[in-house]
């Protein structure tokens, strides 16, 4: 040989699996989820997404272009987080809405603390929190499905007796495919199980922290709130599936540890259990994995694996 | 007889590409003219050359002494004359070269003679003529084996566990073998359980390879003490502490040998070569390997005289036929990327890949995104995205405490990385660093 070749270090084989195509991978498994909330709450609901993820993919080509890093837009994090932020919103929020969240997670919670992978906090959660504490009145504007809109109450604030209201519990049937009031994205239990399945199929989530933090509040609602009928409520209804399948998994937000991870999936069904039965909002799921997404370095730390076949920790 | 496959926690499933070589049976290599014998093929001291230019040698000769215990004897592969003795290029780095030209007669050196009945051949003799006949792991690591036979006197072993999982992507050697020559396979086990006085053997194969697994269920069927293990096919189900571990349900501790466990693991090829030792007295002067890859016209299992340039190798599987982008001395997990093809063919080469330049090419690493994968898939359960991290850093203290040191070197991390961060790249550093500083202490 008369040129030498180059002698790189093992491994030489990689994964065909990317950041891009894990991001894909949850657009994807939210694409149900999406054309449900255009289907339940029509052009409202297209109008309020795009406006998100534009805002959202412009905010990151901005910022890194001024700090003059690599644009990394075409990674589609930002797209799962304005997609994200659009599920949360409800579908009679004004168009200004997505556009100051996303440009707030994107700005403040994912690229202040130097990009993809270094925000603490979920970014489409933090920016939600953000709405919700600046708009408090646009944020809870429940409509009901279908083109009249007309307000409504979410089952989570009905069972609650939070707002005055003389409606009646939806349905069971009606709360599992998603015909009730509430944010875009977070109605239809149905659809967002269906892709949650398609994440833990493609392995870009495991099964801890879903399994868990569903799993926990299962049992303490059903021990501590109507037994069964309570808890289907409280599974279906408001944000927990689309909490524990999309958003307590944030890759950055949440341990890497898997010990760590159930004991965050766990805080979690525990936080937003406590949030709903005992404190004065009827929701519970963004504040919980907040919390827990703040806890989540100290949690990592007491939580590294013991090594195979140690006998004894740093013995 | 169906059996369960046994695995252990973790772990990979990279892409197999054993289709080019697994049903192509094993050949032998055309009779090199010139051999480039290295004197340094194992882990362990290296050997003295004890021939001169000039000199004639015959096949099995004798030509680098080991003078350690942890070292094996090199002897020629073919009849010829020493040209020169000399430092060269070798797939592990420069040392020291016996270079031998054929006269192309094969004359046998006279001290090769089968060894005999084993019933009469003694523990120690077995061990002896085990270190004579120079043999080596060949799956990759060539550790001499004879030093693996001797534990000191308060280790009691139970079991040899033979290493058939061949779980490197690519390479069939091994499953060759067993589908061609499981006799052998099973010869060899008898005499290393026999050099460790135990009366159980396993021999471990993944179950993608049914037709090896039914081979070697066949040919230990009238043998009660040893049972062929079926694997699950899972990266790096082959690495020896894995292996035992899904074997016989043991944990060697964290820092610790087989041994500590009662074990000793040895690969499939090792006992064959064992075999051909006592049945013809032929020291380990040759090896099968898998020369495979996107850039091989013909992709062969050949049997390769030790000594013999992977340039001719690569020659008689219709040589490249894409511009060459990398030549890996073993499988593309683990195996070594070398500068050029003039180097000579070792005891632990398993295999011969070469791929083109688009398989050769790595992906950019991005920043990490906390996926938490390398945490769950690392064998050993370590957290590779803090220890790269910190090595990086030049944290190489705190990279300790996070048992930098006890990696495997197995590449499911970086392999796995969706960032495709090179994970073990900067591992091995902080290992180099820590062990370094070790040293420095004492
Ligand atoms: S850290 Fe070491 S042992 Fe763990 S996956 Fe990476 S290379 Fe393998
Ligand atoms: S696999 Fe790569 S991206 Fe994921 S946590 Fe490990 S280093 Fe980070």
């Amino acid at each position: 040989m008369e040129k030498l070749l180059i002698g790189s270090s093992s491994p030489h084989l990689r994964s065909n699996e990317t950041i891009q195509s894990i991001m894909l991978d949850v657009l994807i498994a939210l694409l149900p989820a999406t054309i449900a909330g255009v289907y339940f709450f029509r052009f409202n609901a297209v109008k309020l997404i795009v406006l998100a993820i534009a805002s959202a993919v412009a905010t990151e080509y901005i910022i890194q272009k001024l700090t003059k890093k690599p644009v990394t837009i075409r990674d589609l994090s930002a797209v799962v987080t304005g997609l994200l932020l659009a599920f949360n919103i409800p579908a009679s929020a004004p168009w200004w809405i997505p556009v100051i969240g996303s440009a707030f997670a994107i700005a403040i919670v994912k690229q202040a603390f130097g990009g993809l992978g270094h925000n603490f906090m979920n970014p489409a959660l933090g920016a939600r929190a953000m709405l919700l504490a600046s708009w408090p009145v646009i944020m809870t504007n429940w409509v009901t499905p279908g083109p009249d809109a007309v307000s409504t109450a979410t089952p989570l604030a009905i069972m609650k007796g939070a707002e005055a209201t003389n409606e009646a519990l939806p349905s069971l049937t009606n709360m599992f495919i998603g015909n009730i009031g509430g944010c875009i994205g977070e109605t239809s239990a149905a659809l967002l199980i269906l892709g949650g399945l398609y994440l833990l199929y493609k392995k870009v989530i495991n099964w801890r922290i879903p399994v868990v933090y569903i799993g926990t509040v299962a049992v303490l609602t059903f021990i501590l709130d109507g037994g069964f009928t309570g808890m289907s409520y409280h599974l279906f209804a408001g944000g927990l599936m689309i909490g524990a399948f999309y958003m307590a998994t944030d890759y950055a937000s949440s341990p890497v540890t898997p010990k760590g991870q159930l004991i965050f999936a766990f805080g979690c069904g525990l936080l937003t259990s406590i949030i709903r039965l005992y404190g004065g909002y009827p929701e519970g799921v963004s504040y919980s994995i907040l919390l827990m997404n703040v806890a989540t370095p100290i949690i990592d730390k007491f939580t590294s694996p013991k090594v195979f076949g140690e006998v004894k920790r740093n013995g | 007889m169906s059996q369960k496959s046994v695995t252990f926690k973790g772990g990979i499933h990279p892409p197999h590409f054993k289709k080019m070589t697994e049903n192509v049976p094993i050949e032998r290599a055309e009779e090199p003219s010139l051999v480039i014998i290295p004197m340094q093929q194992h882990i362990g001291a290296p050997c003295e050359p004890i021939v001169k230019p000039g000199d004639k040698v015959k096949v099995g000769q004798k030509i680098g002494e080991a003078k350690a215990f942890v070292s094996a004897p090199i002897h020629s592969s073919i009849a010829g004359t020493v040209k020169k003795v000399a430092e060269s290029n070798t797939p592990t780095g420069k040392a020291v070269c016996v270079f031998i030209e054929s006269d192309g007669t094969n004359e046998v050196c006279e001290s090769v003679q089968p060894k005999g009945d084993l019933e009469n051949i003694s523990k120690e003799e077995i061990i002896s003529i085990i270190k004579e006949a120079g043999i080596t792991g060949m799956g990759g690591a060539g550790f001499p084996t004879h030093v693996k036979l001797s534990p000191p006197p308060d280790k009691t072993i139970d079991y040899v566990v033979l290493n058939g999982a061949e779980c490197e992507p690519y390479l069939t050697a091994d499953h060759r073998l067993m589908l061609e020559h499981p006799e052998k396979v099973v010869f060899g086990l008898k005499v290393l359980m026999k050099a460790v006085g135990v009366t159980k053997g396993f021999i471990g194969i993944e179950n993608n390879k049914p037709d090896a697994i039914e081979t070697m269920n066949k040919a230990v069927s009238s043998e009660s003490n040893i049972e062929v293990v079926v694997l699950q096919t899972k990266y790096p189900q082959g690495d020896e502490k894995r292996l035992i571990n899904a074997a016989t349900g043991r944990k060697v501790p964290n820092g610790g040998l087989p041994m500590d466990v009662g074990v000793v693991v040895n690969n499939v090829g090792t006992a064959a070569a064992i075999c051909d030792v006592f049945k013809t007295g032929m020291p380990l002067i040759e090896r099968i390997a898998t020369i495979t890859g996107s850039a091989i016209a013909k992709p062969r299992n050949l049997i390769i005289k030790v000594g013999t340039p992977f340039k001719d190798i690569i020659n008689q599987c219709g040589g490249y036929k894409e511009e060459v982008g990398k030549i890996i001395m073993g499988g593309p997990m683990m195996g070594l990327a070398q500068f050029t093809d003039e180097i000579p063919t070792i005891k632990g080469t398993s295999g011969i890949l070469v791929l083109d330049k688009e398989d050769a090419t790595l992906p950019e690493p991005q920043a990490c995104i906390r996926c938490g994968k390398c945490v769950n898939i690392c064998p050993v359960n370590l957290q590779p995205l803090i220890i790269s991290k910190l090595s990086l850093k030049g944290m190489y203290d705190e990279a300790e405490k996070f048992n930098a040191t006890s990696c495997i070197e197995c590449g499911s991390c970086s392999y796995i990385c969706p960032s495709k961060r090179p994970l073990l790249q900067a591992i091995r550093v902080a290992k180099k660093e820590i062990i370094a500083k070790r040293r420095a202490r004492g």
